[in-house]
């Protein structure tokens, strides 16, 4: 049997990776993905403690964020395509719109 | 006893000078409005006034009564319930009575005086507005309702002062007026809450704090006293406050006259009278109170001694009796000193009166030896300023002989032999200095022809009315070692804590005394003025003529300083550190602000750290406070 602590391990680990790609990377599709491992990160660890705890709410609770996440991605990539079409580029420091004016 | 006439004595001239006020608007911007309308509505209003007064006088004498008039209640504030509420008792009907009767006569005279002026109409709204106020003063419920004529008699002093407001001097005399008016005003105002605060929880009518006083603590009580009498210095022209009323004379004749026989100046000594239950346990503010008089009584006679122009002469003379008046209220002779009130206003009204219709024939000269120079015939403004002259020397039996004749007695009897003495010396002075007046304006030989000049009836006949008062007011109050019936005294008997009850040989040296000091003053005038040679004029010089320098001391002291410390507060404090503080905070909050913004900066990847620093920060608080 593999150990709780290696699956919570596994679990933080994606959820950092999924992080840190939101933080360095530019690419508006590749934050997308991370934003989704984060997600993951987060509902592995949800699955983990529900089976520890012989626990059914988390389970039920991943369940949603799936559902959600699903929706969410629908959401992302039509935003995605209408930015692209915009500025023709998917480069987050292309879109500055909304900055005090020295950058854009 | 309720009854609805008492408010009419006010409401009479108050409406009065609005349909002046009125009226007189209407005239500048539309069409012109006769003089004799503004006259008729402004010498009536006052009539009335009196009218109801002696109506009220006569029952009050039948049947012993107070009048009282709630009219509704005007403040209330958690225990502070102030009614706007007038008191008709016989010290309020006494002084009402004789104040609308000599405002009647210096209304008339007014038409007079100010015929042909073009503020015709302006004249006499504030004329009526000044009466209503000191009406509402006189015949207040409570200290608040008796602070707003109180006010009121200051803002119609100073639009009069300054009633040709064309000349700077007049400006400046209002303003000076109006100053130190507030100066004495405030202590008023403070003396009236420090009573509140004393008294605690009762309504602040007089008759209530009279019965409450007891309660109340006799520390608070004192500086209630005093502060209020600080008020009374400002408004009656005392030491240290009596500056003002000199410059006053800036104003028309007539207001002087009302000024200081019937409104505003003997409002001091009405004050002090109406909280005479007050004072009676204060024998330390009582006998300052008699002080100040006293010294403000010597000071303003000596002043008034080397003074050329007519009416300062008078103004002085004024604030010399209203030290008199403080003398006996002071201590405790309250029916003494609104006798000497009453019988001041009749005189001094006529004196005012008499020297406005001199300065009118003589085109506005007020210079008493340019005046002799050019001399005209007055017959009967002659005869009524001697009548003036021979009662405020106290010479019997005229009217002043008897009120200063009680006052200084009652001075003696109470020991205070100080002031009897300065009172005894000023008695002397005032002798010298009105005949020193009377002599060079009317009597010293000249080289003018004296022409007849006409004076306007609307001013010879309440000039005699006056002279018949001036000479017979005395006898209201006739001395009981003459048989007298004392009418003035029982009328006020209330009021005195103490009567005069000296032996009558005592009382007959006293008399002869003061009546040789009188005679003395006399004297020596007539000696030095009765041939003075009016083409070599007396200067105002010496330390007396300069008037002690007092205005002089005021102005380094008081304005200078004052000037001084706005100047350093306009130039540094407020340029340099309020400005700077504000300015320096404000390119402080630009600077700020300026940093803040670099974190816009549209780098999204840098928002999503700052979200994760930020959501990991309350974790970890979350973390640590909740102990999971």
């Amino acid at each position: 049997m593999i150990s709780l602590t290696s699956l919570a391990f596994v679990s933080m680990m994606l959820f950092s990776i999924g992080a840190i790609g939101v933080i360095s990377r530019k690419n508006i599709f590749v934050i997308y993905m991370s934003i989704e491992m984060m997600l993951n990160g987060i509902n592995l660890f949800l699955v983990t403690f529900a089976r520890y705890h012989f626990d059914m709410d988390p389970q039920i609770i991943t369940i949603m964020v799936i559902a959600i996440a699903a929706v969410e991605a629908a959401i992302f990539l039509s935003v995605i395509i209408l930015l692209f079409r915009s500025k023709k580029s998917l480069d987050t420091d292309v879109f500055t719109t909304l900055t005090q004016g020295e950058k854009s | 006893m309720n009854t609805d006439l008492l408010i009419w004595i006010i409401l009479s001239p108050l409406l009065g000078a609005v349909l002046t006020g009125g009226l007189y608007f209407y005239s500048i911007k539309k069409e012109k409005i006769s003089d004799a309308t503004f006259a008729w509505i402004g010498t009536i209003t006052p009539f009335i006034s009196f009218l109801i007064t002696l109506s009220l006088f006569l029952r009050m004498n039948e049947e012993n009564i107070t009048f009282k008039q709630e009219l509704f209640t005007w403040l209330s504030i958690d225990k502070l319930t102030i009614e706007m509420g007038f008191l008709g008792d016989n010290l309020s009907i006494f002084m009402a009575m004789f104040v609308t009767f000599v405002g009647w006569l210096i209304h008339i005279y007014a038409v007079g005086y100010m015929k042909g002026d073009k503020g015709f109409g302006k004249f006499f709204a504030y004329f009526n507005l000044f009466l209503a106020s000191m009406l509402i003063l006189v015949l207040a419920d409570n200290p608040i309702i008796l602070f707003i004529g109180w006010e009121g008699v200051g803002v119609c002093s100073y639009l009069l002062i300054k009633f040709y407001y064309g000349k700077k001097e007049n400006i400046l005399a209002a303003n000076k007026a109006f100053i130190v008016n507030r100066v004495g005003d405030f202590g008023f105002l403070l003396g009236v809450v420090t009573l509140f605060f004393a008294m605690g929880e009762v309504d602040l009518s007089f008759t209530s704090i009279e019965a409450n006083l007891t309660n109340a603590s006799p520390e608070l009580l004192g500086l209630a006293g005093f502060l209020l009498f600080v008020g009374a210095m400002g408004k009656s022209a005392q030491i240290p406050l009596y500056v003002w009323l000199p410059d006053a004379m800036a104003g028309p004749t007539p207001i002087s006259a009302l000024i200081h026989a019937a409104t505003m100046v003997t409002a001091g000594v009405y004050m002090v009278a109406r909280f005479h239950f007050l004072y009676i346990d204060l024998a330390d503010i009582g006998l300052f109170i008699a002080y100040i008089g006293a010294f403000s009584a010597l000071l303003a006679a000596f002043i008034a001694t080397r003074q050329n122009d007519i009416k300062k002469i008078l103004a002085y003379s004024t604030m010399s009796q209203l030290g008199y008046m403080f003398i006996a209220v002071g201590l405790g002779f309250y029916s003494t000193g609104l006798f000497h009130v009453f019988t001041h206003a009749f005189f001094k009204a006529m004196l005012f009166m008499g020297a406005g219709g001199v300065i009118m024939a003589l085109h506005h000269q007020q210079d008493i030896f340019k005046i002799a120079q050019h001399r005209a015939s007055l017959p009967i403004i002659g005869f009524t300023f001697l009548v003036g002259v021979i009662a405020i020397s106290g010479i019997p039996p005229f009217s002043g002989f008897f009120s200063k004749d009680a006052i200084l007695a009652a001075a003696f009897q109470e020991e205070q032999y100080l002031i009897w003495g300065i009172g005894m010396f000023t008695a002397f002075l005032t002798a010298f200095y009105m005949f020193r007046l009377y002599f060079v304006v009317f009597v010293a030989p000249t080289k003018s022809k004296k022409e007849y000049v006409y004076t306007s009836k609307t001013i010879t006949l309440p000039l005699l009315v006056l002279a018949i008062g001036a000479f017979g007011a005395g006898f209201l109050n006739f001395p009981a070692v003459f048989g007298g019936n004392h009418f003035v005294d029982t009328w006020l008997g209330q009021l005195n804590s103490k009567t005069i009850h000296l032996s009558h040989a005592t009382e007959y040296i006293l008399m002869i005394v003061s009546v040789a000091v009188a005679a003395a003053g006399i004297f020596v005038a007539y000696k030095k003025y009765a041939n003075f040679d009016v083409s070599k004029p007396e200067e105002e010089i010496g330390i007396i003529g300069n008037k002690f320098y007092i205005d002089e001391i005021y102005d380094l002291v008081f304005v200078k300083t004052l000037k001084k410390l706005s100047t350093f507060i306009d130039k540094v404090v407020d340029s340099k550190i309020i400005d700077g503080f504000i300015m320096n905070s404000s390119e402080g909050f630009v600077e700020i602000g300026k940093k803040v913004a670099m974190l816009q900066n549209a780098n999204v990847r840098f928002y999503a750290a700052f979200m994760l620093v930020g959501m990991s920060c309350i974790f970890i608080y979350l973390y640590i406070t909740l102990g999971l």
